[in-house]
């Protein structure tokens, strides 16, 4: 086999794996490969967003009120570390290309704060709703929101829909934060033990690849899930 | 993937305009714009998804057509599930 | 007959290694395929045996051989298993795993590691699904439909959710693989246009496992917290809509029947140009088509749903997509039919398994065309017309092209042949039974016989019978391949490099193929099928 003679090894890094001709071949098949599978994370999350899009078109009273009890300031902000977390991927890949080890492992870290302060307040969030019995289940209960609106019929069993869609549809975004982090400690590790280099950083951005899209699905969950009515009321 | 590296000024430029579009998108909701509400924050979502997929994830310089061709078609299927579905409940009750 | 040669045999990825790591561990697409080839006979077995208990409880009118429960069980999980575990990654997980790289030169798929994690995460789901079978099974029908499924049932369906939640990810990383593969790892010279047909059939397949299976995927999972918190989704005591889910649910399940038919026609092909020793009439159209059919497979879901409860207009529409998606199928069809026309015919088992898929594809896909009018649906919907119907697609279509599959590259895979004698008569046996068990059910569904059903009335016991004495032939029909296929690999007559004379870059290395694939990169100059270069084979044994 050409690749397994002595010379051939030389030529190439060990990071290159035997089944490819070239170190482009490589890169370019990571990246089709990541974003293939970033159009099946859009399908599965597109799953719940279909079951979103159905029942407000049903019970719109329901879903407007269930979104008015979300906090709007905790919300805003979350998006804005989601944010600020994708910005310092995107200057970790650049850091990445130009060789800059430390400044990599530093957004690196950033990031990964970043990540476990948007859980930490989705934390927070998901407690308030457990004080308020806003998770669906045996002590689900929503006279506070029927009290607060009796303009509008609010359905016991309908609110439930929507802080059910609520809880699977943040949870399976945390789920994958907690995935997006977990990838970014060894992306650190890594970085911080000298892996990555501008001939090679194919890691740091297949991985900046998936962070920016969790960052895309959150940015279409904060308006469908709290903006939905914020009107003033009557 | 393109080798051209952006300037971290780049990077800033389009954060800031992220978080701008942020606060404008909340802000904006407790205006009463009637249906446009919904509109109104689903086309900023829109334009804050496209500028990160097209300069933080470097779609707008890549060379390679097939990422484009992934992207597309990974929202033009699901639009398809949400389109032909809604098909039936929007029709529903004109029987 | 050859066993003083095996000394001197060439080292190939069989011989490369020993012992059991060197399987479990092996990243080498041709030795996954083999381990996916033997763990999905093994749920073949299980799926086949509860067809066997459901055939046998149908002898009789009345419910005599088990209760009423035991049989919901039986044909929920005969279709889950037979599904999930052997239909769906049949052809793409062993004869495409085996054969994508080498089709297209290159030395192992883009993604090996996630290669074996597929073939891992198929063994976990296969696991936990044992697991539920052992511990009460299902009993909701393949279709988990709601709110019987999440509300009512007393069954495993949480720990059948979430095997199938993890078969879905085996599958998902498999196409993924493909894609990529195709797309960057070609050989030079290999072109799309040059691409050999299956290839083409394996990409469309591999789209729609990408694009469908993770909305599978996020059906089961809501379904598993439904009935894990008791939620409402599906419910419609509590404002939810059961045809959600269905929606839902089949927004991937119709999909799926492309993802396992798009591979026999893959096979199809292949064996119609090799033995007509003709290029496949219209090759265009047929690569196409196979694209065509991954894509309108997506825009037919709720003709499931006909009388399910949605609205006229949308069934309207859906019913007029159905006709269409018949289409691309039909013009492959043709397209086969017009390959062999003047070509020179050689009836080996492939090529029966291939006249046995044409005839019966095409009455299984003309059938659906009944389906897909909705005056004809209401009458036969849930009957077993339906049941017919899509028995003679997926058994009389993909387990035929399946089965012609391997018989065809079997000699690549071993290194040996099969015995052709026997290979016919099990065709035979395939043929014969399967048309016996399943051509009585289109007669027993278009009188009225429901599907499901544990009992019926007298007068549909003759077609019953003669569809339970179909499905024993059929069976040793199944078994016979499975005992001389293992026969072959010990005293099978040793094959040469190309012994069907076949058109391919497969055929170009060795039987088997070294671990790499090739001695050395191939460089393609010739256009696929090219079989007017390519001598008819004399004599299909070579000793070494």
């Amino acid at each position: 086999m050409l690749s397994d003679s002595p010379i051939a090894v030389e030529q190439h890094g060990p990071e290159l794996l035997h089944h490819f001709v070239d170190a482009e071949q490589q890169r370019d098949a990571a990246s089709l490969g990541m974003w293939l599978f970033l159009a099946t994370e859009v399908m599965f999350f597109g799953g719940m967003f279909c079951a979103y899009l159905i029942y407000r078109y049903w019970y719109y009273n329901e879903f407007a009120a269930g979104s008015r009890s979300l906090d709007i300031y905790l919300g805003t902000i979350n998006t804005a570390v989601l944010i600020c977390s994708s910005l310092t991927v995107a200057l970790g890949v650049r850091a990445a290309q130009m060789g800059k080890r430390k400044l990599l492992v530093i957004l690196l870290l950033l990031t990964i704060v970043f990540g476990f302060a948007f859980l930490g307040i989705k934390g927070v969030e998901w407690y308030d709703k457990y004080k308020e019995h806003h998770i669906p289940g045996n002590s689900f209960n929503v006279d506070d929101l029927v009290k607060d609106y009796p303009q509008i019929h609010i359905d016991p069993r309908h609110e439930q829909i929507y802080f059910s869609l609520y809880f699977a549809m943040t949870g399976l975004h945390a789920l994958h934060m907690i995935i997006g982090v977990g990838i970014f400690i060894f992306l650190t590790y890594y970085a911080w033990k000298g892996r990555y280099t501008p001939k090679y950083y194919t890691p740091v951005e297949m991985g900046g690849l998936y962070w920016h899209f969790v960052d895309i699905v959150w940015i279409y969950l904060f308006p469908l899930l709290y903006l939905i009515d914020r009107k003033p009321l009557r | 993937m393109s080798e051209h590296i952006m300037s971290s000024k780049f990077y800033y430029t389009i954060w800031i305009a992220l978080l701008c579009l942020t606060v404008i998108t909340a802000a904006v909701s407790f205006v009463d714009l009637g249906p446009l509400n919904t509109v109104v924050a689903l086309v900023i979502a829109t334009i804050k998804a496209l500028l990160v997929v097209l300069f933080f994830m470097h779609v707008k310089y890549t060379s390679e057509k097939l990422t484009k061709i992934v992207i597309v078609s990974a929202i033009f299927w699901l639009f398809l599930l949400l389109a032909l579905s809604m098909a039936d409940y929007a029709t529903r009750l004109l029987s | 007959m050859a066993t003083a040669a095996i000394t001197t045999e060439r080292e190939n990825y069989l011989n490369k290694e020993y012992g059991i790591r060197s399987w479990l561990l092996t990243t080498d697409h041709k030795r996954i395929a083999l381990l996916y080839l033997a763990s999905i006979t093994f749920f073949f077995f299980i799926g086949g045996f509860f067809a066997l208990l459901i055939r046998l409880e149908l002898l009789t009118p009345a419910g005599d051989l088990v209760q009423a429960d035991t049989y919901n069980k039986l044909f929920s999980m005969h279709g889950q298993v037979m599904i999930f575990f052997f239909l769906i990654p049949s052809i793409p997980a062993v004869l495409g795993n085996f054969l994508v790289p080498l089709m297209i030169g290159a030395k192992d798929l883009a993604f090996p590691r996630i290669n074996l994690l597929s073939w891992y995460l198929y063994i976990i789901a296969g696991t936990i699904y044992l697991h539920c079978i052992v511990t009460g099974g299902v009993d909701t029908g393949w279709t988990f439909y709601t709110p019987f499924s999440t509300a009512f049932s007393n069954t495993r369906v949480i720990e059948a959710g979430i095997s199938i939640f993890i078969a879905g990810f085996s599958s998902i990383l498999t196409g993924l693989n493909f894609v990529v593969t195709i797309h960057r790892m070609r050989a030079p010279g290999m072109t799309w246009s040059r691409l050999p047909l299956f290839i083409w059939a394996m990409y469309a397949t591999s789209i729609i496992q990408l694009l469908g299976t993770p909305v599978l995927a996020i059906t089961l999972l809501l379904v598993v917290f439904e009935r894990a918190f008791n939620l409402g989704i599906f419910d419609p005591t509590r404002g939810g809509d059961p045809l959600l889910f269905q929606h839902l649910f089949w927004f991937y399940s119709h999909p799926a029947v492309y993802i396992m038919i798009l591979p026999a026609m893959a096979v199809e092909s292949e064996v119609v140009a090799c033995f007509t020793r003709k290029r496949i009439f219209g090759y265009n159209f047929v690569a196409m088509s196979s694209i065509a059919i991954a894509v309108f497979g997506f825009l037919v879901w709720a003709h499931h749903m006909f009388v399910a409860g949605i609205s006229l207009y949308s069934a309207l529409v859906f019913s007029i997509l159905s006709y269409l998606v018949a289409v691309p199928s039909a013009i492959k069809v043709f397209n086969w039919t017009a390959t062999m026309y003047k070509g020179s015919i050689s009836f080996t088992t492939p090529m029966l398994y291939a006249f046995g898929f044409i005839g019966l594809f095409t009455m299984g896909g003309l059938t659906g065309l009944f389906l897909a009018c909705l005056g004809i649906d209401v009458h036969v919907h849930d009957t077993y017309f339906v049941i017919a119907h899509f028995h003679y697609i997926m058994v009389g279509g993909a387990v035929m092209g399946y089965l012609g599959g391997l018989h065809f590259w079997w000699p690549k895979i071993s290194g040996r042949m099969y015995p052709e004698a026997w290979g016919r008569l099990a065709a035979l046996l395939v043929f014969v039974g399967f048309n016996l068990t399943f051509f009585p059910q289109f007669i027993l569904g278009y009188m009225g016989m429901p599907r499901r059903y544990w009992q019926y009335p007298p007068e549909f016991q003759v077609l019953n019978v003669l569809s339970t004495a179909g499905s024993t032939i059929l069976a040793i029909g199944y078994v016979l391949p499975m005992v001389y296929f293992l026969w072959s690999m010990r005293y099978g007559k040793i094959a040469s490099d190309n012994p069907w004379g076949a058109a391919g870059l497969e055929w170009k290395t060795s039987s088997p193929p070294p671990t790499f694939n090739f001695e050395e990169e191939p460089e393609v100059t010739w256009e696929a099928y090219n079989y007017e270069q390519i001598p008819a084979p004399a004599e299909v044994n070579v000793e070494r």
